[in-house]
């Protein structure tokens, strides 16, 4: 519970809930910004370009003109359009990227014995340094991914053609179905921490006591592996941006959007890497947490955590620098074929060590076993693909 | 390193600093040597024009950029040397393709192309170039005009010289198939490519043997390759 809340709320504390808000907004719209930039400074450098340089020093002030110019635009509107859910379909996929943001903690000295980890003082109060934390905690971030899917979906429904409207169709079906190894990557984090709280501020806290309680190690790195794959397919971004692949769909779902419709799209899908990528720190490499240096206390968690943020952005862009678009059915088979059974089965061992460390069961033995029983498991599933694939290419098998 | 090489390929051009990128209006490529770009109208040394309205250009143009319109020379002070001259000349670069059919057409050479074609016009009356503005000027030079990016013209407007035909027009079947370059007002000649000979043809020597061939033709009975007789269609005798 934030202790901004312990002694009721009164006006200054509504107060400061909408400081933090605007501060949050502000910088997660300046992040984006930033983002958009070193995306294509980055991707500029890989590729032996040079990128933006133009609009202000190297170029950094390229997306606020490319803004400045989409808002000015004619905003079309085509005839098919289902015109109401057109008009809605943008926000519906910006509104859940600005809400994942605010539940993952920033700042905040989460270790060295504080009495209040994790907080700031503003105004003579103590508060998280996050906007808001949920008792379901990661459960939110989940559920607007879920709802992002529905801008996706809505937005290449209601233009009334047909390259949004299989754009939309791809990205629904590949966003649910890497939402499943998503959110069981996410339970394995859940079942290792100590008391299976899903706030994200009692997640970070529980990493904050060391390099070896950082989930990534906690869980064993297959879950952060899935998660981080699942995420980047999750975000539509390359190697899985089926969803807008120019080659094939000319835009994808947004192809009859224009001006700042088209602007809303553009910024959620950059927002969202920025929250992927803070979620992704959260749950898996203890958040803002890290060794306190010198000078004031409340700097260097900032420091950590932007820098971890630093490390994703560029890892994301570098997937896109690297990495060629999967064909749909190679989406589809890593999704359901690898992810999901991997992580089912890795779901699986982790109950089972956290099962047996709690009855006191030798220790070398449960993880003998459980990896006895995955190797096993992943053969027989192997086994089963090839036979059906064997089968379906005798053509005793009716494919649809 | 199998499926993570790839990583290691991209990572390893950043900071290389190796560009493939131009800074585009402050530096300029070279351009090519044939490079279409806006036309001009030429002149002859004495200042006439070279078109003659026959409106061919705009006959053989397949975006029908081109309007021309002919009218006779008046008498005392004749504008082209010809019968007629082109009053009115009219190419509209918002549907000009530049594949310089109208050029290949034109019987005087009167329509070549530069390689000017860095202009950016914000209304459609300045998209098409009247005669005035394609004419060159006394010295051969193309009108620079307010919305066209001439900061490479020094080495560009000397380049715009002289002009190609796919089949020089020297009339000998030598040439046939074979580009070459002709002269223009303020530019010259351009020296030949790889392909264009300078000096004359040489004599036919193919010619001068069939010619010998056909002497001796009439002392030896003619054989085909295989060895059978030749004969000529007009001696085979009607059945």
């Amino acid at each position: 519970m934030d202790p901004l809340f312990a002694n009721g709320v009164d006006l200054t504390i509504v107060l400061i809930v909408v400081f933090k808000t605007v501060v949050v907004f502000a910088f997660l719209l300046i992040a984006t910004m930033f983002m958009v930039w070193f995306e294509r400074k980055i991707v500029g450098d890989m590729q032996n370009r040079i990128g933006p340089n133009r609009a202000g020093p190297f170029g950094i002030l390229q997306t606020l003109a490319d803004g400045i110019k989409l808002f000015f635009k004619e905003d079309l509107l085509p005839d098919r359009a289902d015109k109401r859910i057109f008009r809605l379909a943008p926000y519906l996929s910006l509104v859940p990227a600005f809400l994942t943001f605010s539940i993952i903690p920033i700042g905040g000295v989460f270790h060295g014995g504080s009495e209040t980890p994790g907080t700031i003082s503003i105004f003579g109060h103590r508060t998280f340094f996050q906007l808001a934390d949920p008792p379901v905690g990661i459960l939110v971030a989940l559920a607007c991914s879920s709802i992002a899917v529905y801008g996706v979906m809505l937005a290449g429904w209601s233009s009334g053609s047909k390259y949004p409207l299989l754009g939309s169709v791809r990205a629904s079906a590949q966003m649910v179905s890497y939402e499943a190894a998503l959110g069981l990557s996410v339970v394995a984090v859940i079942l290792t921490s100590e008391t299976g709280v899903l706030g994200t501020h009692a997640i970070v806290a529980g990493q904050a006591r060391g390099l070896g309680y950082w989930n990534i190690l906690a869980t064993g790195v297959v879950p952060f592996f899935i998660f981080l794959i699942a995420a980047t397919a999750e975000l539509n971004r390359p190697p899985f941006d089926l969803v807008e692949a120019e080659q094939e769909l000319v835009g994808g779902f947004n192809t009859e959007y224009s001006s700042i419709r088209f602007a809303l799209f553009f910024l959620a899908e950059f927002m969202n890497v920025i929250t992927m990528s803070g979620i992704i720190i959260t749950l898996f490499l203890g958040g803002p947490s890290g060794p306190l240096l010198f000078g004031p206390d409340f700097i260097w968690p900032l420091f950590w955590f932007f820098g971890k943020l630093l490390c994703f952005l560029f890892l994301f862009v570098w997937f896109r620098a690297t990495l060629p678009r999967f064909r749909y059915d190679q989406l589809m088979d890593l999704g359901w074929k690898m992810l999901i059974p991997l992580s089912l089965g890795w779901l699986l061992v982790v109950a089972a060590i956290r099962v047996g460390s709690d009855e006191g069961w030798n220790p070398v033995l449960v993880v003998g076993v459980c990896g006895l029983g995955l190797v096993t498991a992943g053969s027989l599933l192997r086994v089963a693909m090839r036979t059906a694939r064997y089968r379906r290419e005798l053509g005793e098998v009716e494919v649809h | 390193m199998g499926y993570l090489g790839g990583f290691l390929v991209s990572i390893a051009q950043m900071g290389k600093r190796q560009r493939v990128t131009t800074q585009y209006p402050q530096e300029k490529r070279p351009k090519p040597e044939r490079l279409h770009g806006r036309h001009v109208l030429n002149r002859y040394e004495d200042g006439m024009e070279k078109c003659i309205g026959c409106e061919l250009c705009a006959g053989v143009c397949p975006a029908k950029c081109i309007y021309v319109r002919g009218k006779d020379n008046p008498v005392d002070d004749p504008i082209s040397p010809g019968e007629r001259w082109g009053f009115i000349y009219e190419i509209n670069y918002l549907r000009c393709i530049h594949c310089d059919l109208c050029v290949e057409a034109c019987p005087t050479e009167a329509i070549t192309e530069t390689k000017l074609f860095e202009f950016s016009f914000t209304n459609r009356s300045d998209a098409i170039y009247t005669r005035d503005e394609l004419l060159v000027d006394d010295a051969g030079k193309p009108k620079m005009l307010p919305w066209e990016d001439w900061s490479d013209a020094d080495e560009v407007v000397p380049h715009t010289s002289a002009w190609m035909r796919a089949t020089a027009p020297s009339g000998c079947a030598e040439y046939e198939g074979q580009p070459a370059w002709s002269g223009e007002l303020g530019f010259g000649v351009r020296p030949p490519e790889h392909g264009q000979m300078a000096e004359p043809p040489p004599p036919f020597p193919e010619a001068e043997e069939k010619v010998l061939e056909g002497v001796h033709a009439q002392s030896h009975e003619a054989v085909d390759a295989f060895g059978h007789p030749l004969v000529a269609d007009d001696k085979i005798a009607p059945h």
